[in-house]
């Protein structure tokens, strides 16, 4: 069994003409935390689109455990999004269920478990991200840092092989903030699985994540540990983490001269 | 010449635009028969749909039909009047809503109340990506989703057409007899003598039954559709009331013609 659960080759990805992705290769490995860092806009989080079989490459290939993602027909790509959890930016909970009944989704669409199991496998999620005492909750009653935990306790709902995080920790106040982090360490370990985050929030990331990719210009520009990425000495890498406003990623957008402009 | 040029562009894209999204629409309805099997094997999910379009439509279906019967009853009295048949008014009254006003009105409400909440309430869940976090957990969102709301709207519309013919009969009786003063007994047995079942109850249901698959369809698509922004959902739902309102006048116009001509 190889070491790597998730392997993109020289993958492109574009929307009409524009390149996004330019030939990104990426390794993710059993059991580990990986960060995905990069600008807005980016494309980070169409990597996890990639992953998830949301959206086909233009070439390259995506492939986990040795099946290429989008070779799949429809029910190979669900199949394989079994193995799968997500966490979605916003939580992406479903506003008309109870938070109970978000995390008890999965697990009634997927399995033919009699109702006291679900209650115990909801309640016992519930409980890792530290919400039990809110199942009977809507998802309009939530903090955003609550929201994104019950979104979390359901993206664990079936012990996925992998989790994917989009942008976990936007909007979040510091406390909720430390709260995540802590639970994705956690989680990924007591689980087994293996964690891709997309993120730009550099001091979080580097405190727990193993490994880090950092994609600009639709290549990824650097890879490493935390530790070899604070010694990198490449200019992009540096004014992304010490977040100096002006370097290889300007502060102005392309434009005209400034005085043909205001016609001086 | 190059404004002429981007006249003739312009309208080029806004034809292939529109081509183009009757042809998603007809992918989508088809999509959503094929996913249907979930809709009635969980039928629980196809009634939720059912009580949110159909039971929380019936304020406004009740209360419109009793005031339209109500209407129909006073003018339809005036002018049967002058040609001394204003018995006959019980039959004008239920004619009337039975195979036109009833279908048509009921879908003309539905279009406005359940439509546009079914249109907002998918925008929205495609805006707050909790279509693509169902499908991420490997769950079909048209069978899940879109179509237990189709199916509602294709049961609710019938019944709720009934419903408004039924009140608004009721409403001309209220006029016609209990205020005007017609003769009780030849409102109920010309009405009786006169409505057929197959011609008239039947052919009424058939109309409401195109109507609902065609306003639910709209306002299914309209939804799935939108743009994920606040502007891109408000634009959705108010095509939803447009299309829908036009596309069940025209529909009427092609199912009376093979009615009557049948």
């Amino acid at each position: 069994m190889s070491d790597n659960l998730i392997n993109i080759q020289n993958l492109t990805f574009g929307y009409g003409k524009e390149l996004l992705h330019k030939g990104i290769n990426m390794e993710f490995q059993r059991g580990k935390v990986s960060a995905i860092m990069g600008g807005s806009g980016s494309g980070k989080t169409t990597i996890l689109k990639l992953i998830g079989g949301q959206i086909k490459p233009k070439s390259g290939s995506v492939s986990i455990d040795g099946q290429v993602v989008h070779d799949q027909n429809l029910s190979g790509i669900y199949k394989l999004r079994r193995k799968m959890g997500m966490l979605f930016q916003h939580g992406a909970l479903f506003t008309d269920l109870s938070v109970y009944e978000n995390v008890a989704f999965p697990m009634r669409e997927h399995t033919d478990l009699p109702e006291n199991i679900i209650k115990d496998l909801v309640l016992m999620k519930l409980n890792a991200v530290g919400l039990r005492g809110a199942y009977k909750l809507m998802p309009t009653e939530l903090s955003g840092g609550m929201a994104r935990r019950v979104a979390l306790a359901r993206a664990i709902a079936l012990d996925p092989d992998i989790i994917m995080y989009d942008e976990p920790f936007a909007g979040l106040d510091p406390i909720s903030m430390a709260v995540i982090c802590d639970l994705i360490r956690t989680l990924n370990d007591a689980l087994g699985a293996t964690s891709i985050i997309v993120t730009h929030d550099v001091a979080e990331t580097f405190s727990f994540a193993d490994y880090i990719y950092f994609v600009a210009d639709g290549i990824v520009a650097a890879e490493g540990s935390p530790k070899q990425l604070m010694a990198s000495k490449l200019p992009f890498v540096k004014q992304f983490i010490h977040s100096e406003k002006d370097g290889p990623v300007p502060f102005h957008v392309a434009a005209p001269s400034y005085n043909s402009d205001l016609a001086l | 010449m190059k404004s002429l040029t981007n006249f003739f562009e312009k309208i080029g894209y806004s034809v292939t635009r529109r081509i183009q999204r009757l042809g998603t629409a007809a992918r989508l309805f088809f999509l959503i028969l094929i996913s249907s099997g979930e809709s009635f094997k969980r039928f629980h999910l196809t009634m939720k749909e059912i009580y949110f379009t159909g039971v929380m439509s019936l304020v406004i279906i009740i209360v419109s039909a009793f005031f339209v019967g109500m209407v129909l009853g006073l003018q339809g009295y005036y002018t049967l009047q002058k040609y001394g048949s204003s018995e006959a008014i019980g039959v004008l009254v239920a004619l009337a809503l039975v195979r036109e006003l009833g279908p048509v009105v009921t879908a003309l409400l539905f279009a406005g109340r359940a439509g546009t909440a079914i249109t907002a309430e998918i925008g929205l869940m495609k805006a707050t990506e909790q279509l693509s976090a169902m499908e991420m957990m490997a769950v079909n969102p048209v069978g899940r989703i879109i179509a237990p709301r189709f199916w509602a709207g294709v049961i609710a519309m019938p019944i709720l057409a009934s419903i408004f013919s039924m009140v608004g009969i009721l409403g001309g009786y209220v006029v016609a007899v209990i205020v005007i003063g017609v003769d009780e007994g030849a409102f109920w047995s010309q009405m009786q003598a006169n409505v057929d079942f197959r011609y008239d109850i039947v052919n009424g249901v058939i109309k409401s039954l195109v109507f609902g698959v065609a306003c639910t369809t709209i306002a299914l698509f309209e939804g799935f559709d939108a743009p994920p922004t606040a502007e891109g959902v408000s634009r959705a739902t108010t095509r939803t009331v447009v299309t829908s309102s036009l596309v069940i006048l025209g529909l009427d116009f092609v199912l009376t013609s093979f009615m009557l001509g049948g």
